[in-house]
């Protein structure tokens, strides 16, 4: 029994660092706590349903349809107002009130598109093999699950590594106004970033609605708070904490809901985050950064 | 007379809520107006519910007892929380308050004694329009006088610039608890008169959600006085009665509301500030003219 | 006898050493300058004596009382009181609030007595208030006293600062800076009030790095480089110092040009 609740652990820890990852990457540049990224969880996961049901598209193509219509759909938020709240030198909590704003936005638009019911994929379109592995029964679906998210995890990290854009992108995270003397478009990097994370948490979220074959308006919100324990696990900012963090959010909500109660599973993850959050605000992984008075 | 009677009936639970909405923008407003954005007031409100329902149910408390009963256990859990919490600063202590909002919701889904997730039902009638008004009265006259007093220049003071605050003297941690617990008092308060004006209550009234509505209307109305968050919570329970015909996109005006606030009024709509420069504005045009 | 002790400090954030056995002696009823060039440590010398920092050796005593683990807070109530560097006002607040909440601790009074008015309340209120408008008055700020602090001009802004910190009632002052970003005739009109304040009994201890500012208005002048002290003594002793013509004053020309 262990093993299997292993493979669902991994399942869903992979999905929720990838959500948590672009979650991150957005505080870690832009210095915003980007609620609305429960949202583009969500319309990744009606764009891909609508896709795949009223276009009869392939699952692949869906994947694209997530990550296009929630990158842009970050993107318009960054654009329309993250950006002018930039200009303005508000404080860290005025942009953060704003992305509440567009999620009643968005979340009430999905709700008036697409109703409040649970919507599902055709059964025949979702991969039904299952692989045997002694007492062990992996569905296709899971594995593709894990793959696609370490696949896109694993890109980002190499392009925040390896490429110029990456190095001009950890240049701002420590300093925009350093990084703009260097001569980086601070601004286009800003709404780039915005479109990849977005577009990060739009296939996470069809992830999701493919592994429960579930996908409703009201989705984004659960994810968002566990992203939200991610981040402060793993260090609001760190992208590798992001990682660490969401799998271990995955594993201690799997293994909490098989051994203990299935509620006070949540009770716990949240528990932990508080005591996280008391004793090293700056995350279990995270540098703990000193400000000079 | 009749026509009251009719109002009365159709209007009574919008009007009480209402109240119990401006309350709670107020217990907001006190925690804001010491630089601390904290999203626990909806746990608070719910702990003050519960305490409140339980002690009506089983215990049979006299309602002014109930009352006070359901004020002070939330401010009990906002001194206790409140002296590790505060001394995380911005978007930290939202998170951290926003976790123990969800560690109170999920526990009181848990427990037994609070109903789970059906909540209580049965719940006494027991508050009247004037026991909201009354309340509601005080608590703004209150906050008034605290405005005016040393306190109210400290929190003042203490969310323009800590430091400096600091270096004026000012026990900033100490007056950032009290700003934190008496927050808790009054969002106790709307809690309990909630619960006995509703019949029922669930978790699910005191989550996340209900955090963020509480943070739109202080916001919606602006901090700069005490009507701003007042003006806010009537703006945001009324507009939903009168958007009905959008049907499932009434809640998009609401966000589209919180959008615009921020970026075209940063002071929120009640800004006594700009509303003195536009009342000095226009007597200096009249009496310029003969 | 000194009315403040800097004994030995040493303080460094991680392995930077900013401050290395640093000794100062301020005397009250002076006025005191700690001069040096930029990044030599010297606002890090005010947080520690303010409290904002912790020394890492050492000791400060303030009238002969030992200053360590005492909250920020409550040193300020001994009678220390400092403004900063980049003035940090409280700037939707008007003067009068802005200088009354310095009279937080002297001011007291029930809660009971400021919900209902009652005349210990009237009373402390109005006290502190008319403090508040006689030290504007010292400031000459006084016509603007309902006016809001970011009103003010910048040389109106360092006044207000200053009369703020006063306002604590401190027998010791700290200046940081306090004429940066002046022109000369601003310069000036500040220099006097200084001097206003020393001859009101107060101490006063400034930091500065405008040379030609210090030695026409200090009593005493320490010199602190690379977080030492390598000079102390009366403004014509330092002017002559070689070790202090080698260290700064080699750089004197550009430090008094700049701003």
């Amino acid at each position: 029994m262990l093993e299997q609740q292993l493979v669902n652990a991994l399942t869903l820890g992979s999905v929720y660092a990838l959500f948590s990852l672009g979650f991150t990457l957005v505080f870690g540049v832009l210095e915003v706590i980007n609620l609305s990224h429960g949202a583009m969880f969500m319309a990744g996961s009606f764009a891909a349903l609508t896709v795949v049901t009223r276009l009869k598209a392939p699952l692949a193509v869906g994947i694209l349809a997530a990550m296009l219509v929630s990158g842009l759909l970050g993107l318009a938020i960054d654009a329309l107002i993250l950006k002018r709240l930039r200009a303005r030198h508000a404080p860290h909590l005025i942009p953060m009130i704003a992305t509440i704003g567009a999620t009643t936005v968005l979340t009430s638009a999905a709700q008036g598109l697409f109703g409040v019911e649970v919507q599902r994929f055709p059964d025949e379109l979702l991969p039904t093999r299952e692989f045997i592995f002694g007492s062990v029964h992996v569905r296709a679906l899971e594995l593709a699950i894990v793959g696609i998210a370490f696949l896109l995890m694993t890109t980002l990290f190499l392009v925040l590594r390896h490429t110029r854009q990456g190095r001009a992108l950890r240049a701002i995270a420590e300093s925009p106004k350093a990084a703009a003397l260097l001569g980086i478009n601070v601004e286009g990097l800003f709404l780039a970033t915005s479109f990849t994370a977005a577009a990060l948490g739009g296939v996470a979220g069809l992830l999701i609605g493919l592994n429960f074959n579930s996908v409703t308006p009201l989705m984004g919100q659960p994810i968002l708070h566990k992203g939200i324990a991610v981040v402060i696990l793993g260090g609001m900012g760190d992208i590798r904490g992001a990682l660490f963090g969401g799998l271990f959010l995955g594993f201690a909500e799997v293994l909490s809901k098989a051994y203990l109660s299935s509620q006070m599973g949540d009770a716990v993850a949240f528990g932990l985050l508080f005591l996280i959050l008391l004793v090293r605000p700056a995350g279990l992984f995270g540098r703990v950064l000193e400000r000079k008075a | 007379m009749e026509a009251f009677a009719d109002f009365w009936a159709t209007y009574s639970t919008l009007i009480f809520t209402v109240g119990i909405h401006a309350l709670l923008a107020l217990s907001l407003w006190l925690t804001l107006s010491c630089g601390l954005l904290s999203l626990a007031n909806a746990a608070f409100m719910g702990i003050g519910a519960y305490t409140a329902a339980l002690l009506t149910l089983h215990l049979h408390w006299p309602f002014p007892m109930v009352l006070a009963a359901g004020a002070l256990a939330p401010a009990a859990v906002a001194l206790v929380i409140g002296a590790p919490t505060l001394r995380l600063s911005g978007v930290y202590l939202a998170m951290a308050t926003l976790a123990f909002g969800e560690v109170t919701r999920i526990l009181v889904l848990n427990l037994e004694i609070t109903g789970g997730p059906e909540g209580l039902n049965g719940i006494p009638l027991l508050t009247t329009w004037w026991h909201i008004l009354l309340i509601l009265a005080a608590a703004g006259y209150a906050l008034a006088r605290l405005r005016r007093s040393r306190m109210g220049r400290a929190f003042e003071a203490i969310r323009e610039d800590e430091v400096a605050a600091r270096m004026m003297g000012i026990d900033v941690e100490g007056h950032k608890l009290a700003a934190f617990t008496l927050g808790a008092v009054l969002a106790g308060l709307a809690g309990a008169l909630n619960a006995h004006s509703t019949f029922f209550i669930s978790p699910r009234e005191y989550g996340f959600e209900n955090a963020v509505d509480i943070l739109t209307m202080t916001i919606l109305g602006g901090i700069s006085s005490l009507i701003g968050p007042v003006l806010g919570a009537t703006i945001l329970t009324l507009l939903p009665e009168l958007l009905r015909f959008l049907h499932a996109y009434r809640l998009a005006v609401n966000g589209l509301i919180l959008i615009g606030v921020v970026l075209f009024l940063p002071t929120g709509l009640w800004d006594s500030r700009r509303l003195r420069q536009l009342a000095g504005a226009w007597r200096t045009r009249r009496e310029g003219k003969p | 006898m000194s009315m403040l002790s800097i004994r030995g400090v040493g303080k460094h954030f991680g392995g930077l050493q900013v401050l290395q056995d640093v000794n100062i002696e301020v005397p009250g009823g002076a006025i005191f300058a700690l001069i040096g060039p930029n990044g030599a440590g010297k606002t890090t010398v005010f947080n520690l004596v303010t409290g904002l920092l912790r020394p890492s050796s050492g000791s400060i005593a303030f009238q002969g009382q030992d200053l360590a683990g005492i909250a920020p807070h409550k040193i300020t109530r001994l009678g220390i009181a400092r403004t900063f560097q980049n003035i940090r006002l409280f700037p939707d607040m008007t003067l009068l609030q802005n200088v009354m909440v310095g009279r937080h601790h002297l001011t007291s009074y029930s809660g009971l007595a400021a919900l209902f008015a009652l005349p210990s309340f009237r009373e402390a209120e109005r006290r502190s208030r008319e403090r508040a408008l006689e030290l504007l008055s010292w400031v000459k700020l006084d016509h603007k006293a309902e006016a809001t602090a970011d009103n003010l001009s910048y040389g109106e802004q360092r006044k207000l600062e200053f009369a703020r910190a006063l306002a604590t009632e401190p027998k010791l002052l700290l200046l940081d800076e306090p004429v940066a970003g002046m022109n000369s005739s601003e310069k000036a009109v500040l220099m006097e009030e200084i001097r206003n304040i020393r001859d009101r009994g107060y101490g006063v201890f400034l930091i500065e790095h405008d040379m030609r500012f210090v030695m026409n208005l200090c009593d005493r002048v320490a010199v602190l480089n690379f977080g030492r002290i390598i000079a102390e003594g009366a403004p014509e002793e330092i002017r002559n110092s070689p070790e202090v013509i080698e260290a700064y004053l080699g750089r004197g020309d550009e430090a008094e040009v700049l701003p």
